[in-house]
């Protein structure tokens, strides 16, 4: 950058025309000569810092304050056998907002994850304690129909898992088993409806009788997201849905995610951190089983509060 | 918070350590450059002078390095957290620093063109003014690479110094303009000496809350305990 300051050139004329002095030297910094003043000015509104200074773990709980969680974790463990896989998690999710579980492998994130629609129940030496409620009903008690917990909390997993049935009868499955069709048009106007939501729909309309295992990975995992939603679900679950795809597909899915989240509280699990980046308003980073920072995304990937967290997303774990 | 240790990809560290060893030799060229341009100021050195003015391309030139090792540590990297803060850190105040050079380049311009100024008492209390200018320009620089914080808010706590010394050659100037109408010139350049100090001053004050984002993802503002501006 060069300064475009033109020297005065009469250093020998008893008065130099100042004007030119004062107008070059204005254009760099400022209206006036004798501006000695060249404080910067004060913002004319003031921004209250106070949410975001010196944040601690309890007042990042309460970034959410006053709404009313979809979901709701209060000091959930899980013990596989006598191992201890999660240590008292409490954490909240809500609707129209992605929250990202981080954290390095056996961290228990995914873990977690299963315990919001009991995924774990399906593994013998899993033993969960601790509340989670949907819309403040307890969802843990034996009360509680496993079924209809699945239907209402959709899961989507890390490789795409069609069934080995037509496209159309991939989505058509679960509103047929749930009852949630009178008819056959009732039906077919559901599956469209899903496949649409899920970005599917133009690339295979015309071939719904095709085996969903035909499709390319990219495709059936939207297929399995369509197959989701299609049960009307409140919740959708994701788990590490990117992992198998390439960056186009991956893409796809995060476009999905981005529009799905105005209809649907959405947890997701993955190891790509710019993913969870990119997807998420919410962040939360495990380690060893606990839940160590909670926070406003953006919060947590430019300032992160706790050492542990700084160190694993900047790349800093041997 | 500090990075408690290394990057599990080596080569990650040895990027971030160019972009500061960058920031680090474009300080002292610029410090250097403030040095001489005073030095031949008071000893009516035009030769020198002339070198200062020459010197200032090497500035530029790491400037336009540093913005491209920058540039090319986001994409190839994608630093995050207090990684994130330091490159935009570097960036900005690579940008100021080329700035500082730009008035040690004005500085060294106005020599040649004030052959008589001896005479002019306050030309006495400029090499002072510059000595502190160039320490907290050296000492923010030093924060930057320790991310040390607290030292960041001592370089901002000094610009006060240097704006008395500006006021106070300014008040001096003035008068030796009205007592002497033959000194107008001379004095107009001694204040635009002075001015461009005052500027040094202000950047480095600058780069001292670019510091102090960086090393706490704070701003210095909303720091627990500060005084208000004044």
């Amino acid at each position: 950058m060069e300064m475009k300051e033109k020297m005065p050139i009469t250093p020998t004329t008893p008065v130099p025309s100042p004007s030119a002095a004062i107008s070059a030297e204005a254009h760099e910094e400022g209206p006036s000569v004798a501006d000695d003043l060249d404080v910067v000015p004060e913002p004319a509104f003031a921004i209250d810092v106070s949410h975001h200074a010196n944040i601690d773990e309890a007042a990042a709980h309460e970034l959410d304050a006053g709404k009313e969680p979809k979901m709701s974790a209060d000091k959930v463990s899980v013990f596989y056998g006598d191992k201890q896989a999660l240590k008292d998690i409490s954490i909240k999710i809500y609707d129209d907002r992605v929250t990202a579980f981080i954290g390095p492998s056996g961290c228990g994130k995914s873990t977690f994850l299963r315990c919001l629609n009991r995924m774990n129940d399906t593994i013998p030496s899993a033993r969960v304690t601790g509340r989670i409620e949907l819309d403040n009903q307890d969802i843990t008690s034996s009360a509680m129909d496993v079924v209809q917990l699945r239907a209402r909390v959709g899961m989507v997993f890390q490789k795409p898992n069609p069934f080995p049935k037509s496209i159309f009868e991939n989505v058509a499955y679960g509103p047929r088993i749930h009852g949630l069709a009178s008819s056959k048009s009732e039906l077919e106007g559901i599956v469209e409806s899903s496949l649409k939501r899920a970005g599917l729909w133009d690339e295979v309309k015309d071939r719904l009788p095709e085996s969903g295992t035909a499709l390319s990975g990219g495709q059936q995992q939207r297929l399995c997201i369509a197959r989701a939603i299609a049960v009307d679900p409140e919740v959708i679950l994701m788990d590490e849905p990117c992992s198998a795809l390439d960056p186009i597909a991956t893409a796809k899915i995060e476009e999905l995610i981005h529009e799905l989240r105005g209809r649907y509280a959405i947890a997701i699990v993955t190891h790509n951190m710019q993913q969870a980046a990119r997807v998420s308003q919410r962040t939360a980073f495990f380690h060893l089983g606990e839940l160590v920072e909670y926070g406003k995304t953006s919060a947590i990937f430019t300032n992160p509060r706790k050492q542990r967290t700084q160190d694993y997303i900047t790349g800093r774990y041997g | 918070m500090q990075q408690a240790s290394g990057h599990t990809l080596k080569a990650f560290d040895e990027d971030i350590e160019r972009l500061r060893a960058l920031i680090s030799q474009m300080g002292g060229l610029a410090e250097h450059a403030i040095d001489e341009a005073m030095r031949c100021l008071v000893q009516r050195d035009v030769e020198g002078a002339a070198q200062v003015v020459q010197d200032d391309k090497k500035l530029d030139a790491l400037e336009i390095e540093t913005e491209r090792r920058a540039v090319q540590l986001i994409a190839l990297r994608a630093p995050m957290a207090g990684d994130l803060r330091d490159v935009v850190a570097a960036l900005k105040i690579s940008g100021v620093v080329e700035r500082i050079g730009d008035y040690a380049k004005n500085i060294a311009k106005r020599v040649p063109l004030l052959e008589n100024a001896g005479k002019i008492e306050p030309l006495s209390l400029l090499p002072e003014m510059a000595r502190i200018a160039t320490e907290m320009l050296h000492n923010v620089l030093d924060a930057f690479v320790e991310r040390d914080a607290p030292a960041a808010i001592r370089v901002c706590e000094r610009d006060n110094a240097v704006d008395d010394f500006y006021d106070s050659i300014f008040r001096a100037l003035l008068t030796h303009m009205m007592e002497n109408p033959h000194n107008i010139g001379q004095s107009a350049h001694l204040l635009f000496v002075a001015k461009n100090l005052e500027r040094v001053g202000d950047h480095a004050t600058n780069i001292a809350e670019m510091v102090y984002y960086a090393a706490t993802g704070e701003h210095m503002a909303d720091r627990p305990g500060k005084s208000p501006r004044s």
